[in-house]
């Protein structure tokens, strides 16, 4: 890792009585795909607006490309793009009017305002549309116009709120294609959303949100292993009413948990399948199913909020 | 804490933009339409009445503003109306369009400050009105050629750009309330209902409410008893209504374009100041400017004042939709 382009420290928003967010560090390093995940109202977008000086942060310090965006506001707007959620452009421009308009904004030198442009359109496959006006765009096209604005100011970072929400489901593969293409050329990007499994695909690491606060940080794995602390998780389907018993006592297992009548999630120190399936068949019950649970980002959240909805 | 960096960059491009948005857009072709028409009609129902002028007349041109042919209004009593509506019109969904579109955090996002983004919208929708009204005052003078068929004196001339400055100036003003209420209301038809209303409420019914006014908070046995105004009742009463642009702009338009007028005030009531005086004989540009200079400046001050007002409400809203 390189050195943090983004670094925020303390980070706290209070809106009145409301807090937001409510302390909290990130750092991101050029060159890193970086996933802010949570519920809604965990305070993704607020510290996205913080980051790029749209709101004004009640305590902490933020450093992007090591300048203050509250202080240096143009500086750091020039060198960071942002896709706002569900973002909108001028229905009554074409394509490539918006782009112009936001070259002009952005300071793009101006003979190359119309190279810029093109290549941005070609990235983002809407060469062919960019003469037809935007109030004819469906939402994925949007959506890559609004990333074709950040390939056209050549940025550093590029910041992405929930910009596969709402797309079908090939236009968010295409989507998180070009996003790991900012990446191929030295973007840092921090993308937040709710779409867990497409971020998993994308994100270098990912941060996990709840009211306001950082709950986990790290790389998948890294928040597997504290999430599920290191067990490995066997899912079986054996329908009967002496299967729980059964399972509690194969060797290895240290907790079973019934997910649904006759499916169950055993907590093993290791693989023990093998195990499993000799002492069900040696007890007659019927065994369905028999496999290793692949931890995705979706089981982490799952499990996380389990886990606090039985502490509270 | 101080900011880096000017805040007028991006200015020109968010001025020219919006400029251009108004100029294609379908209100800029109903403006153009209104504009010759309230030009053409004003100067025909002069041209009803003119031959009855005293065609030695020194002002024959500022006449065509002045006169109305009954029951056809003049052109500036027109202009006192639409003008605002048309301000109104222009400026009702500045800001608050940005955020429908959803698109003003992507705007602010751009390494503009948020005075560009006020300012060049203000400057475009001035700008607008700018050559709607020069258009207008064109068709009058050309039309006013072509009729009489006598050219303007150099006087003339004067006071009609004058005329034509001070009505942006009260243009202005409107603009500055549709977009102060641009920025507070995110409905637009709030926005334009809350600027239609004020200037109603200004315009039309403020001079019936300040002679309730003064008996409230001036009450006079004297004027009382004798069913008349004093002369502190009647002052008071002129600067209460002096609160309406529209009060303001008529009576720097008085002093504009009838250049016998001596007095915006009570001046007239003194005997001491008509001592000297050649009656109707009209005064020299400058001086006319100047017996109407503290108007104009108050017109000036009121723009000033409500873009202030916008400014620091906008600066102070959360973008997030």
């Amino acid at each position: 890792m390189t050195e943090p382009v983004i670094e925020a420290r303390g980070l706290v928003k209070r809106y009145g009585a409301l807090t937001a967010v409510d302390g909290i560090d990130l750092s991101i390093a050029r060159g890193e795909i970086f996933g802010l995940l949570g519920p809604n109202g965990a305070g993704k977008t607020t510290v996205i607006l913080m980051l790029l000086g749209l709101t004004e942060t009640t305590a902490g310090t933020v450093r992007v490309v090591g300048l203050d965006p509250t202080r240096e506001p143009l500086a750091v707007k020039r060198r960071v793009g942002y896709l706002p959620d569900a973002v909108g452009f001028y229905d009554n421009l074409t394509a490539r009017e918006n782009l112009r308009y936001t070259a002009k904004l952005a300071g793009v030198p101006r003979h190359e305002v119309e190279a810029r442009i093109g290549g941005a359109l070609g990235r983002v496959h809407l060469t062919e549309v960019a003469d037809r006006r935007v109030a004819t765009f469906s939402r994925g096209m949007r959506q890559r116009l609004g990333l074709a604005e950040i390939w056209l100011k050549r940025v550093e970072i590029a910041v992405l709120d929930e910009p596969t929400s709402g797309l079908d489901p090939q236009a968010t593969v295409e989507l998180l294609d070009m996003i790991r293409s900012l990446k191929a050329g030295g973007v840092a990007v921090l993308l937040s959303s709710h779409l867990l499994e497409r971020v998993q695909s994308v994100c270098d690491r990912v941060a996990l949100f709840n009211r306001g606060r950082i709950a986990l940080i790290g790389t998948v794995g890294e928040l597997a292993t504290q999430v599920f602390g290191g067990d490995t998780i066997i899912q079986v389907e054996a329908p009967g009413e002496r299967t729980a018993g059964a399972l509690e006592r194969v060797a290895g297992v240290r907790r079973v948990t019934a997910e649904a009548p006759g499916r169950y999630r055993l907590w093993c120190a290791s693989d023990v399948r093998p195990a499993v399936a000799a002492a069900l068949v040696e007890q007659r019950i019927p065994l369905l199913r028999l496999d290793l649970l692949q931890i995705s980002l979706d089981e982490i959240y799952a499990r996380y909020f389990e886990e606090r909805r039985d502490a509270a | 804490m101080r900011r880096e960096g000017s805040p007028w960059t991006g200015l020109g491009a968010v001025f020219l933009k919006e400029f251009a948005d108004h100029l294609s857009s379908a209100r800029m072709r109903v403006l153009e339409c209104l504009m010759v028409l309230v030009g053409a009609g004003a100067v025909y129902a002069v041209i009803l009445d003119i031959k009855t002028v005293n065609l030695s007349d020194r002002f024959l041109f500022l006449r065509l503003f002045m006169l109305g042919h009954d029951p056809a209004p003049s052109l500036i009593q027109l202009v006192t109306i639409l003008v605002p509506v048309i301000a109104a019109l222009l400026g009702f969904d500045a800001i608050n369009s940005e955020f429908n579109r959803r698109t003003m955090s992507r705007l602010l996002s751009q390494p503009v400050y948020r005075d560009a983004v006020l300012l060049g919208k203000f400057l475009a929708g001035f700008a607008t009105l700018a050559v709607s009204l020069t258009v207008l005052w064109l068709v009058v003078i050309g039309l006013g050629l072509l009729v009489l068929g006598v050219p303007p004196s150099t006087e003339e001339v004067a006071r009609m750009l004058a005329t034509l400055a001070v009505t942006l100036a009260y243009a202005g003003v409107w603009l500055a309330v549709s977009l102060l209420f641009s920025v507070i209301f995110r409905a637009g038809a709030t926005a334009a209902l809350c600027a239609l209303g004020l200037w109603f409420a200004l315009s039309f019914l403020w001079s019936m409410v300040v002679g309730f006014i003064v008996d409230l908070l001036a009450p006079s046995d004297v004027a009382r008893v004798l069913g008349v105004q004093t002369i502190e009742q009647v002052q008071f009463q002129m600067n209460l209504s002096r609160v309406s642009p529209a009060v303001l702009y008529s009576e720097i338009v008085q002093a504009l374009l009838e250049p016998s007028t001596r007095t915006l005030g009570l001046g007239f009531l003194f005997p001491a100041a008509r001592i000297g005086a050649v009656p109707n004989a009209p005064l020299p540009f400058l001086q006319s400017l100047l017996i109407a200079w503290p108007q104009i400046t108050g017109l000036l001050a009121a723009v000033i004042a409500l873009f202030a007002i916008s400014y620091v409400i906008f600066q102070r809203q959360e973008i997030r939709a």
